[in-house]
């Protein structure tokens, strides 16, 4: 049955994105859209407020808002992990953040890669930065495309085999249009529609839905009766409102460990770059907690969707209940119809933005670090240009193409596999901010160590509630953590975060060989950065002209 | 560690140990409990919306403080050209 009203107001706020993204082209136009510091850094100049809703409506994407109460709705208090990630990762990441800044503005650099490729000299080891980076982002672009899905699906659009998902790949051809034309601009002037209608909904939802419900000790009340009854496979409980003595430490670890990837991922460092200087990049960690607010809000909805006696949609392409509808379910059930519109188009939105940026973030990764350093070494900036158009056009194809050939679920689980490697890049992006100590060969070791240690871990864990004997989530109960068939934590039943564990590995493995290497006296390659690049300031004449068409 | 070929610029001030404070939240023994319940919320949860402002005060007060360390320096190096990339290739 399709809902008519919300289907209208939708469409409606649809069109009215559609328009804002191919006009955003023409928005605060400085030079030539066929430079990638235009196309796709959005002329490196935006301000204070701009910044803010890119990097919110980049980091705070439609897939957090539908998974985050998921995980409430289905695990209990783990799901609040969101919470202290968000809260600790701005202090954490504050100064690095800067840093990676002003270097990369006094050298040019585009993408993280960039920057590993000037401060080692080693394009090997900007090359695994960049297939990391783009690796980690594909499943996260399809993801947006489930939460986008999940909307039209909840909407009444929920068609079996490859009809079922025409809804979604027309949406979908239109954003790979007007993001081809307006590059990073389109997302930038998209996501204040996407906040403001995400601020609307949720603040209403948080103040309307558990008076509805009886208040909020009644919905907690109804969460923990339900995370007590035992799962019928498993027969177990199903969850807690509390940490329990096994999941405490992947609470810790899993905030922890995806506050430290989140500004690993090149999308968010696209935002990052975008900014006009310093004291932009500041003021916005300052102000982007604002999110972090709603975040945990969000996630209570969870616990309100129990008490709602919301129950999750069949999806129609794989025959199975998708928890990730229960959100959308929720406002579709208890908002009036053209409210529940706004949420949907909310929620809708929400994917557009991070998935635009995300895939020019990729599209950049491609051209400088891949393109570029292997294909075509002399490529004017008009044609680096042309090639990540070209590039962003084929990594949304290629997720579009993801959803419809395979399991929702396996973009899931890529994603949650796209969190540990991309945690593997942390030596090599994040600590070389600050020194060069680590031997780029030791890096590339560390990071070949964790990757593959993390892949082994993940591939161990199970999840009986699923029926799934491998990959089936994040947490690694200690028991299972094997070096050589040795296991340090025989019989512990404690869980950890997977990430952090080869994240360690990485570090370790790294410290390790650099010492060796050392004292071998083996080549480090050359620094083209120098101390003062790291505290360049808008205004400074060290930094490089912005759409600079000399060839370097 | 401060060998200037390493090019780090390390600058530092006491003020960024703020910074550290919000990672306090990660102590989650210390929320994990029921009582006392606000608004018929647990403490687990609410607790942990405080937390909120204190990262966004301890950052708020490091920029305040750390304001100016950061400004356009005079150029050390007026060949900086010499250090671009390519000249080392």
């Amino acid at each position: 049955m399709i809902r008519w009203t919300e289907l209208i107001v939708f469409a409606v706020l649809f069109l009215l994105v559609t328009v804002l993204g191919f006009l955003a082209a023409r928005w605060q136009k400085g030079g030539d859209l066929n430079h990638l510091d235009e196309w796709g850094l959005g002329g490196r100049k935006f301000g204070a407020w701009i910044t803010w809703f890119l990097v919110g409506g980049d980091l705070y994407t439609a897939y957090t808002f539908v998974a985050v109460p998921a995980l409430m709705f289905g695990a209990g208090a783990l799901g609040f992990y969101a919470l202290p990630y968000t809260v600790v990762l701005y202090p954490i990441v504050f100064l690095p953040v800067l840093r990676l800044w002003s270097v990369s503005r006094v050298h040019g650099y585009v993408t993280p890669a960039d920057f590993v490729r000037g401060r080692y000299g080693s394009s090997l080891l900007a090359f695994i930065v960049a297939v990391t980076g783009i690796v980690a982002t594909m499943p996260y672009i399809a993801l947006q495309l489930v939460g986008l899905e999940s909307v039209l699906r909840t909407m009444g659009l929920n068609g079996s085999g490859i009809a079922g998902h025409l809804p979604l790949l027309i949406a979908f051809v239109i954003l790979a249009l007007y993001t081809y034309q307006s590059g990073l601009r389109a997302p930038a002037l998209i996501a204040f529609v996407k906040d403001i209608l995400i601020y609307l909904v949720i603040i209403v939802a948080v103040i309307y839905l558990p008076a509805k419900f009886g208040g909020w000790s009644a919905i907690f009340g109804a969460a923990e009766q339900k995370m007590a009854t035992p799962n019928p496979t498993t027969g177990a409980p199903t969850g807690s409102i509390f940490l329990t003595a096994n999941n405490q430490l992947q609470y810790i670890t899993l905030a922890l460990g995806s506050a430290l990837a989140l500004f690993l991922y090149p999308h968010s460092l696209t935002g990052v770059l975008a900014s006009r200087g310093r004291d932009v990049l500041k003021r916005n960690m300052i102000a982007l907690p604002a999110y972090s607010f709603l975040l945990g809000l969000l996630a209570l909805l969870g616990f309100v969707a129990i008490a709602a006696g919301s129950t999750p949609i069949t999806n129609a392409a794989t025959g199975r209940p998708d928890t990730n509808t229960i959100i959308p379910v929720l406002f579709g059930d208890q908002f009036s119809s053209w409210f529940a519109g706004i949420a949907f188009a909310a929620v809708g939105i929400g994917a557009l933005v991070p998935a635009a940026i995300m895939s020019i973030a990729a599209a950049n990764l491609w051209t400088r670090n891949i393109y570029k350093e292997y294909l075509h070494r002399g490529a004017t900036p008009h044609q680096e240009a042309r090639q990540a158009k070209l590039a962003s056009l084929i990594v949304k194809f290629g997720a579009v193409a993801f959803v419809l050939f395979v399991d929702p679920q396996f973009s899931i689980d890529l994603q949650l596999i796209g969190g540990v490697i991309i945690l593997q890049t942390l030596p090599a992006v994040a600590i070389a901010l600050y020194t060069r100590w680590l031997h780029r060969w030791a890096l590339v070791a560390g990071w070949v160590v964790g990757m593959a240690y993390g892949m082994y871990l993940l591939y161990l864990i199970p999840n009986p509630a699923a029926a799934k004997s491998h990959f089936g989530g994040s947490a690694l109960t200690l028991d299972k953590l094997t070096v050589f068939g040795w296991h340090p934590f025989a019989g512990s039943t404690v869980q950890i975060y997977v990430g952090f564990v080869a994240l360690v590995v990485n570090l370790v493995i790294a410290v390790v060989v650099s010492v060796v290497l050392r004292a071998m006296k083996v080549g480090q390659g050359t620094d083209e950065t120098s101390g003062a690049d790291y505290h360049a300031d808008e205004g400074s004449e060290r930094l490089r002209p912005v759409a600079d068409v000399a060839v370097h | 560690m401060a060998d200037p070929s390493s090019g780090s610029g390390f600058r530092w001030s006491a003020w960024n140990l703020l910074l550290l404070i919000p990672l306090l939240m990660l102590v989650t023994p210390w929320f994990n409990t029921r009582n006392p319940v606000l608004w018929g919320m647990p403490f687990f949860y609410w607790s942990q919306f405080l937390w909120v402002p204190v990262g966004v005060v301890c950052v708020a007060i490091v920029y305040v403080r750390t304001k100016g360390g950061g400004v356009p320096l005079p150029d050390a190096d007026p060949r900086v050209d010499d250090l671009d990339e390519g000249a080392h290739r």
